[in-house]
């Protein structure tokens, strides 16, 4: 034994030795660049996932029409595409697909592989989570949600009926019939269970067997008053006769390929702002062979997203992947612009504690991290201040207030709470690099709202006075939910500030994650503590989803007034104007106070000091192809 | 391996000589623990851990109370935060300008109380469950440890976060009472918050962690089982049998008070597993609800910024190591004191 | 030996059916599913999901179908972490947990029991109050602050050890992780030793061979060993099935690829798949840990032989 051991030391000791080269410089050698990246992706399938970490990873396997510019938010270098331009209102765009365009498979990138990636990110049975973010297709909302009724009569193939006459018709089934969850047409044995099936299920929805039993007695159905059987029968027959068929080609989504190169987008409104749109995952190429190979167009997460058959047709491929562990991507030789990619891979590193991911990071094992937590953020700009990083990023804050309570109901009690916070001494000892949120949408590009919220509490008092609640008596006691240890400071402070001004007790309850969303999506809360990260730079990143049913709204307000606005916003071609009627609905919707924004994201990280063409960017999206490792 | 020695069997031991046993049951009350008491004195270890565990325990609950004598636990002031300790704060301010001292001593109370009630708990029903399996073995051994098994791999996070759903309703209803009861029917809303901030974390936390107390018993229960089964087979457990004496008895009277040594250090060796463990369970909503701190809590928050400000972490690790050691000191002692084997001493 | 081994085997898999039956429905108790991301899916398409996994049917139908599944040995994939197999995760991660906690056992065996020995030989010494300060440091300063302050002593001020990351070839990486999850384990065995022994000293054939002449250290170690190891082994069993099992904090702090981020992460998505499998292996774990603990208690305790 002792022997053993007198045997290991030196061992033990060369291995130590051996280490001094840190993993850093290693790679600096290797030209690796290595990349905290929080945590490990839910999937790499850009179709299927909704969040920031994957959007790294994605963004160094797949590349959009447009690129990332290293140095500027606004700037639209070229990516999948060579080029585009677009009609006098900007409803029909025509990009130009890079003649040399390769996936990473040396396979070229076609403009069908684009038509078949929009195909598949609205196919109804794939049930992509983001698939609002193609909604701006014309069409594509209709196909996305299986309008089958509407898209067949808009396409005109059921003999003698139109969408006019047919528009009153309950396709999506009567709400009012309770189904028992899952219910299914086999289910049905009698005509009395198989009439509440049809009627609570609706003709969408309806299979092959209960339209042709539809079909056998119009009656079964409830069409509107006075509805012509003739009509009825033609249009069952047809949707029986289309029953499960996909309708792609029928609803006429606004995306098509004139040729191999070239790529038609036609909208359902203006977007001035499609360039930069474009730039998001939920918009990259699948590569069509790849994707059929291992299943059907509409099969979730087949073997096509795994390694090693992910193909895309960024600037690297994937090499590695380690559950929790690692991703180590590698160039991709047949990237189109490969001449210009700088370093020869990446390796993102999954490390959930942001305390963990700084020491390993002082320690040499990463070029930059995810970020920096709060806590370390002195004593980090003491060890390592060229290092530290702080810079905005587009992200707010805020306490979501459930405006159905009673008591919360009332605007001037929201009014009251929001003007008790005093956001700068958050930002100054609690949000350290925080900037004091004045109203939702941080000012992006020429984009910057009015000024809501200030803090005065005299006038805090007084509103609550006047909602019936002198010096805060007899105020019911409200529960502030949170969901992070790190989000337990701020909201500590915000409730000993409405302790302090307003009188008032709060109580803050921690929940694990999946409960405090429930509870939100639920309505099932009083306030929430909660943030919310921009998509893409345009305020309607944080302003479209106040409105009424939106699963992000989760505040129980809505407004017609702030909708109309919106969608008058949505058609409005002129990007200057078009951008004062979103500051207009933005400031109806903030005098509502159904949301008490107290802070805006600053991002903390840290850079090692040889990694060149990294630039502060508002996205935090980083082409990795610019990047170049300083020996 | 030889087998042990066991010709000889020493007349002083009162329980292998179950004559003896049997026939001072009646008085063996008084002069055991008197006995007991002596001997605990002798062991300086253990009196010093008795004195430490009391005085914190004391402090915990007498100087919170006296009105103006701490610094509001809650009050913050950000300017004045991560202050090093001296001056108007003795431990120093948190970081949102808390004075720690004050949160270290209102924070005991809620951990204390945890620790000992959940310990309490978990304790009793492993040392039955343990004894029963062990002694009875056969069937009934199989079943109790399948059981045990069970619950050892049921995850007990979600176990929890049912738990803490169901309570919920009830707690809240059992808070509002238990204020109305303490501060009349009529206080008004300043009386009615001082009262429930100390009486809202008995009212949560003591239900729910009688609950967890009821679900964190296995190794005690295992540990106790080995135990018993060993003791049993000792030759002066058959002699007790042969002279027909009840399994209760032979099991209360003979068999544990030779298995309280194991016991006695997983006893104190549970209860810093349960104060942590509440710290765990506040982030789940369970535990004590913010701005109220415990020293679990505040042992966590610390460690997150030991580096910068590493008095936030030192003075409630202090106050936390200092009971547990004193505890454990002191049980040693009392498992010294206890023994009645060690009567000769 | 053979029918307790079969009978035990049977036992076993009532236990894990038991298990499974229960972890089942109280993961269907959970106030929340696998599909409510932080940005809300819309409706038709969560129903769409839900339908692709079986979600939308009657519970005791979905009890069904995975018990079914189970059973043909399909555990299914992850909804956490989409389309991985569950095989998957734990072919990747379980080797590395078991390393680790085999590291970590380690270090807590060989620290734990001579320190408990030693403490209970010394009895009522200042050897014996030091060895149990030491231990109780073990307990006292819980993982989440071992862990950095290791990491950051040895790891980057002194530069011996990385202080994150996890390779299965470099025993280097494993030694902090190893000794921050070992310390607690050896805390409680060196307490549970040295109260076994004692209990053990304290007993009359002790007294026997010491009036015999017996030496000090072959009383201690060839006497007393045995039946003072009585508790630290009841207490080992499960603990190592627990520590082989994950450990999230540990994983955390030092970026550990194991199965206790996956567990964690599983049971605060709802992710049934992952969550049941775990469990079961867990379970599995348990009852060998404890069949083996019951083993060696018998051969601590020959006597439980004679009247089995």
């Amino acid at each position: 034994m002792t022997r053993c051991a007198l045997f290991l030391l030196p061992a033990l000791l060369c291995l130590t030795g051996c280490q001094k080269e840190t993993q850093v410089e290693k790679a600096n050698r290797d030209g690796i660049f290595l990349m905290g990246n929080s945590s490990e992706p839910k999937a790499l399938d850009h179709q299927l996932v909704t969040g920031v970490i994957e959007s790294k990873i994605i963004g160094a396997l797949f590349e959009g029409l447009v690129g990332d510019d290293p140095e500027k938010d606004d700037g639209l270098p070229p990516g999948a595409a060579a080029s585009w331009e677009h009609n006098a209102d900007m409803t029909e765009w025509t990009f130009r697909l890079q003649p040399e365009g390769r996936w990473s498979d040396g396979y070229r990138v076609t403009a069908y592989d684009f038509v078949f990636a929009y195909h598949r990110m609205l196919h109804p049975d794939l049930a992509a989570p983001y698939a609002e973010m193609v909604y701006p297709l014309k069409n594509g909302e209709d196909y996305n949600k299986n309008l089958r009724g509407r898209i067949l009569l808009h396409a005109n193939v059921v003999p003698g009926v139109t969408w006019e006459d047919a528009k009153d018709i309950a396709f999506a089934g009567d709400a009012k019939v309770a189904l028992e969850k899952g219910a299914k047409w086999p289910d049905s044995t009698t005509d009395a269970q198989r009439l509440d099936f049809v009627k609570g299920t609706g003709l969408d929805a309806l299979g092959k067997e209960a339209l042709e039993w539809i079909a056998a007695d119009l009656t079964r159905y409830p069409w509107p008053a006075g509805f012509d059987p003739v009509k009825a029968k033609s249009l069952v027959d047809v949707m029986a006769a289309k029953a499960g068929d996909d309708l792609f080609e029928l609803a006429n989504v606004g995306v098509s390929a004139p040729d191999e190169l070239t790529l038609k987008l036609v909208l359902r409104e203006p977007v001035p702002y499609l360039p930069s749109l474009v730039r998001h995952y939920t918009w990259f190429p699948v590569p069509q062979h790849v994707v059929l190979q291992h299943g059907k167009i509409s099969d979730r997460f087949t073997e096509w997203s795994r390694y090693p058959n992910l193909t895309g047709n960024g600037a690297f491929k994937l090499k590695i992947w380690r559950v929790h562990d690692m991703i180590e991507v590698e160039r991709n030789p047949h990237y189109w612009d490969k001449a210009n990619v700088g370093i020869n891979g990446v390796r993102f590193l999954p490390i959930e504690n942001p305390y963990t991911e700084t020491r390993a990071f002082l320690a040499g094992q990463l070029h930059t991290t995810y970020q920096v937590p709060s806590d370390l953020i002195k004593e980090v700009k003491k060890k390592a201040p060229q290092e530290f990083r702080q810079e905005p990023y587009v992200g707010a804050l805020f306490v979501r207030v459930n405006t159905t309570r009673p008591v919360l109901s009332d605007p001037r009690v929201r009014q009251a709470m929001a003007l008790a916070i005093d956001r700068q001494q958050l930002c100054d000892y609690i949000l350290e690099g925080y900037f004091p949120a004045t109203s939702l949408t941080p000012k992006m590009g020429s984009y910057e709202p009015d000024k809501i919220l200030t803090f005065d509490p005299e006038k805090a008092k007084q509103l609550l006075a006047e909602a019936g609640f002198p010096d805060g008596a007899k105020f019911p006691r409200f529960t502030m939910l949170i969901s992070r240890p790190s989000a337990r400071a701020s909201a500590e402070a915000i409730q000993a500030m409405w302790r302090r001004h307003l009188n008032i007790m709060v109580d803050i309850q921690n929940k694990d994650w999946g409960s405090y969303v429930s509870a939100q999506q639920n309505l099932d809360f009083d306030l929430a503590a909660a943030g919310w990260v921009g998509d893409y730079l345009d305020p309607t990143t944080f302003l479209h989803m106040w409105t009424e049913g939106n699963g992000n709204n989760n505040t129980g307000w809505h407004s017609k007034d702030y909708e109309a606005l919106l969608s008058k916003a949505a058609l409005e071609p002129d990007p200057a104007k078009r951008l004062e009627v979103l500051k207009q609905s933005e400031t109806l919707m903030m005098s509502a106070y159904p949301i008490l924004p107290f802070a805006w994201y600053s991002r903390n990280y840290m850079l090692r000091p040889e990694v060149k063409g990294w630039h502060p960017l508002l996205l935090d999206n980083h082409p990795l192809n610019t990047l170049r490792l300083e020996r | 391996m030889a087998e042990p020695a066991l010709a000889l069997l020493p007349l002083k031991n009162p329980v292998s000589n179950p004559v003896i046993a049997v026939n001072v049951s009646a008085e063996q009350g008084t002069s055991l623990w008197k006995d007991a008491a002596r001997r605990l004195k002798k062991n300086h270890a253990a009196i010093a851990g008795l004195v430490t565990v009391t005085v914190i325990i004391l402090a915990c609950l007498i100087l919170p109370s006296i009105a103006g004598l701490l610094a509001d636990p809650n009050l913050q002031n950000l300017p004045n935060k991560n202050q090093p300790p001296g001056g108007a704060h003795w431990f120093g301010t948190d970081h949102l300008g808390r004075d720690i001292f004050s949160r270290v001593l209102f924070g005991g109370r809620i951990s204390i109380a945890v620790g000992l009630i959940t310990t309490f708990v978990s304790i009793t029903i492993g040392v039955c469950w343990g004894a029963f399996a062990g002694y009875c073995r056969g069937a009934v051994d199989a079943v109790l440890m399948r059981i045990v098994d069970i619950l050892y791999a049921l995850p007990f996070l979600i176990v929890v976060i049912l738990l803490g759903k169901t309570i919920e309703p009830l707690t809240s209803k059992l808070t509002e009472a238990a204020i109305n009861l303490v501060a009349g029917a009529n206080a008004d809303s300043a009386q009615v918050n001082t009262t429930r901030t100390w009486i809202e974390p008995i009212t949560t936390l003591v239900p729910l962690f009688l609950a967890i107390g009821t679900l964190s018993w296995l190794t005690v229960s295992r540990i106790v089982r080995a135990q018993v089964q060993n003791v049993a087979s000792m030759d002066f457990v058959e002699a007790a049998r042969s002279l027909g004496l009840g399994h209760l008895r032979i099991l209360f009277r003979h068999i544990l008070p030779n298995s309280m040594g194991p016991i006695i250090v997983y006893t104190t060796l549970t209860i810093p597993g349960v104060m942590l463990l509440e710290a765990v369970l506040s982030f789940l909503g369970l535990g004590v609800k913010p701005p109220n701190s415990s020293w679990g809590i505040l042992i966590e928050e610390g460690s997150n910024r030991m580096l910068s400000n590493p008095w936030l972490l030192f003075f409630p690790s202090l106050f936390f190591s200092l009971t547990l050691f004193s505890l454990n000191f002191l049980g040693d002692g009392l498992r010294d004191a206890l023994d009645p084997k060690s009567a000769k001493d | 030996m053979f029918r307790t081994l079969f009978s035990r085997f049977l036992q076993g898999l009532i236990v894990l059916f038991v298990l499974f039956t229960i972890t089942f429905f109280l993961i269907k108790a959970l106030p929340y599913g696998p599909f409510q991301s932080d940005k809300a899916i819309p409706g038709h398409i969560r129903e769409k999901i839900e339908a692709y996994y079986g979600l939308n049917e009657p519970v005791y139908v979905q009890y069904g179908r995975t018990l079914g599944n189970l059973l043909k040995g399909d555990a299914g994939a992850s909804m956490r972490l989409e389309g991985l197999p569950v095989t998957d995760i734990i072919t990747q991660a379980f080797p590395n947990s078991i390393q680790l906690g085999v590291v970590a056992m380690a270090v807590a065996v060989l620290l734990g029991i001579p320190l408990g020995v030693f403490a209970a030989w010394k009895k009522n010494t200042v050897f014996d109050y030091g060895a149990m300060m030491i231990a109780m440091i073990g307990i006292c300063i819980p993982s989440f602050v071992i862990g950095p302050l290791l990491a950051e002593k040895f790891g980057r001020d002194l530069e011996w050890f990385p202080v994150t990351g996890w390779s299965r070839s470099s025993p280097l990486s494993w030694i902090l992780p190893a000794i921050t999850l070992g310390l607690a384990s050896a805390a409680y065995l060196s307490r549970l030793t040295r109260a076994g022994m004692l209990e053990t000293l304290s007993q009359d054939f002790v007294r026997t061979a010491r009036a015999k002449g017996v030496g000090e250290l072959a009383i201690l170690t060839k006497h007393c060993l045995r039946g003072g190891l009585i508790p630290a082994v009841a207490y080992i069993g499960p603990a190592f099935a627990a520590i082989i099992s994950g450990s999230v904090v540990i994983e955390s702090i030092f970026a550990v690829p194991g199965l206790g981020l996956h567990f964690i992460k599983a049971i605060e998505t709802g992710d049934t798949p992952v969550i049941l499998a775990l469990v079961l292996l867990y379970g599995a774990l348990i009852i060998v840990a404890n069949f083996v603990t019951d083993v060696l208690g018998v051969w601590l305790n020959p006597r439980l032989r004679s009247s089995r």
